[in-house]
């Protein structure tokens, strides 16, 4: 998954004139760390700079504190050829990702070392962060890019994703970009995967009734070793926590094989799902608008397809 | 306490939308169009705020022109108090609404500004931040509970991240930015439509307010996002696994 896109960005990408002869590219890329380690998103943001032109050094930010910070910092250095410095900001302020003081460090940091963009993962923690910094340094950001066409013309979802807006960036500072949540670099392996970068999705809707219900999903999950999702009629109804909510203004994912259980396929849900590789859905209404989107339909109870698949469908490799 | 809402005027969001033929953006001629469900997820905030005796007043405001003032109509039905129009082309990006916003604020005096989390046409999600940013204000974005306390000035907003709920405090005056599950919106009553046609709008222009509207940003082209190949229905389980198998490769 990962792998196609970056070849697909590759291809794209071509050499441009710059319009400044003199500034060539540089790029800061805000990182978020977990546990020691960098997160993998983070590097998919590093891999971003390099579709933005072909000699730009990437400088990755990371702030918090504490060992972890450090041990974050020292792999962070060696993770990609692109990243030509580590800067490290170890600081109290910086323990939990808020928005205030994150966006006058990088306001501060850019400043100091005219990059001539920044990039973050268009995650919760860069849509809350990156507008933040952009309106401190004056300059339009330029959130959840799909495709990068050179350092100034990007590719974004608009309309729910019903449409594609080409957007070109006309000024004269620099500009922030927050990279598209579809470039993956690793998957987590550890007990269920994280349904942002899961290669295989369950996904219950409100026709699972009941939280109780649910379960059936996990178990199904669990069994193709998935990740589980929801629609946002069911984690309204409460079956299921709001971070496992797909759509519009849940998350965006594209994995290997989505499946959709009890779905009706609103264009909001749809936004969320519809560039997965292969997408399989179950619904009792031949009419459901999932269908449209389907590449393998089954009309039919999930109650009863559901416990056939937990049945023949092969173990887990 | 002053609450100032900012509205959108959008294409509604079960409309299915038409790319023009030119490429140059999307069909909103004879469409119709609402308030941005997000916007009156925020203004339902405010009234239930001004409700509970912690607010005096509501103020909505809207950017564009003159068909924006029908969004404004429907917030003061709603229960706004008062409406402010700033007349401008359509398609503001959000730096030239903050930095409009920021002049207002200055007029206005609001100890909170509430905002939907982003417009469903755009779909950017960076209008409350950058408002927030040019103020100097606290932010607490993808709101789905806040509690205010008076007394202590703080607003208490659980916010919907990607790892789940996450709670912040935030020192008044703040910038809060709805989603979804925040609250369901009222709707305008018969007598409240009727009642806000004498309520009060206020327009100002870009420069009455000192603000040059200039955009860094320019939309090149809109187009379609690849179509994806039709599909097959199935009739079986165990059509669906040997499919996926022998087929997909997914299992």
């Amino acid at each position: 998954m990962a792998s196609r896109l970056l070849l697909q960005n590759l291809s794209k990408r071509h050499l441009l004139r710059s319009t400044f002869a003199s500034r060539s590219a540089s790029t800061l890329v805000l990182a978020e760390h977990e546990g020691g380690s960098i997160k993998a998103q983070s590097l998919s943001a590093v891999v971003a700079a390099n579709s933005l032109s072909q000699d730009n050094p990437v400088s990755l930010l990371l702030a918090g504190s504490g060992s972890s910070l450090h041990q974050a910092a020292e792999k962070a250095a060696t993770c990609h050829p692109s990243i030509s410095q580590v800067l490290v900001a170890d600081s109290e302020k910086f323990a939990y990702p808020l928005a205030e003081p994150w966006a006058k460090l990088i306001q501060l940091v850019q400043l100091k070392g005219d990059y001539s963009h920044v990039i973050a993962t268009s995650d919760s923690f860069g849509k809350s962060i990156l507008p933040r910094a952009a309106a401190l340094l004056d300059v339009s950001p330029v959130t959840d890019v799909v495709d990068i066409n050179g350092p100034r013309q990007f590719i974004r979802p608009i309309y729910a994703g019903n449409a594609l807006c080409t957007v070109r960036y006309t000024g004269a500072n620099p500009y922030s970009v927050g990279k598209s949540r579809f470039m993956k670099l690793s998957s987590q392996d550890t007990g269920r995967p994280d349904l942002g970068s899961a290669k295989i999705v369950v996904t219950g809707g409100r026709a699972l009734k009941s939280a109780e219900n649910f379960k059936m999903i996990e178990k199904l999950a669990e069994k193709l070793g998935a990740a589980v999702g929801a629609t946002r009629a069911a984690v309204d109804a409460g079956f299921v926590p709001n971070d496992l909510q797909v759509g519009q203004t849940g998350k965006i994912v594209a994995p290997e094989l989505y499946m959709a259980f009890g779905v009706s396929g609103a264009i909001q849900h749809l936004a969320g799902m519809k560039d997965s590789k292969i997408i399989v859905a179950v619904n009792k209404d031949s009419d459901a608008p999932i269908f449209q989107v389907a590449d393998y339909g089954l009309v039919g109870d999930l109650f009863e397809v559901i416990p056939e698949l937990l049945e023949k469908l092969p173990e887990k490799k | 306490m002053k609450i100032m809402v900012p509205v959108k005027r959008v294409v509604d969001y079960a409309v299915k939308i038409r790319i023009k033929p030119d490429k140059s953006g999307v069909e909103t001629q004879n469409v119709k169009m609402s308030m941005n469900p997000f916007c009156e997820i925020a203004l339902e905030e405010a009234l239930k705020i001004k409700e509970s005796g912690l607010a005096k007043e509501v103020v909505a405001v809207t950017m564009g022109p003159s068909n924006c003032v029908d969004t404004l109509r429907t917030g003061l039905a709603m229960g706004a108090d008062r409406g402010i129009h700033v007349e401008a082309a359509r398609d503001l990006v959000p730096l030239s609404v903050a930095k409009v916003l920021k002049k207002l604020v200055e007029v206005e005096n609001p100890g909170l500004l509430i905002l939907g989390k982003q417009a469903i046409d755009d779909d950017c999600n960076q209008t409350g931040q950058m408002i927030a940013a040019l103020l100097g204000w606290p932010q607490g974005t993808f709101a789905s509970k806040v509690v205010l306390d008076k007394e202590k000035q703080v607003a208490t907003v659980d916010r919907e991240v990607d790892g789940g709920l996450e709670t912040l405090c935030l020192d008044l005056p703040a910038v809060i930015t709805t989603d979804l599950r925040l609250n369901q919106p009222r709707y305008a009553t018969l007598p409240n439509i009727m009642k806000a046609k004498s309520k009060p709008i206020k327009r100002y222009t870009p420069e009455e307010l000192n603000v040059e509207i200039k955009s860094d940003l320019e939309v090149v082209q809109v187009t379609e996002p690849p179509k994806r190949k039709a599909g097959v229905i199935l009739s079986s389980v165990d059509e669906l696994i040997d499919k996926l198998k022998n087929e997909a490769h997914v299992i």
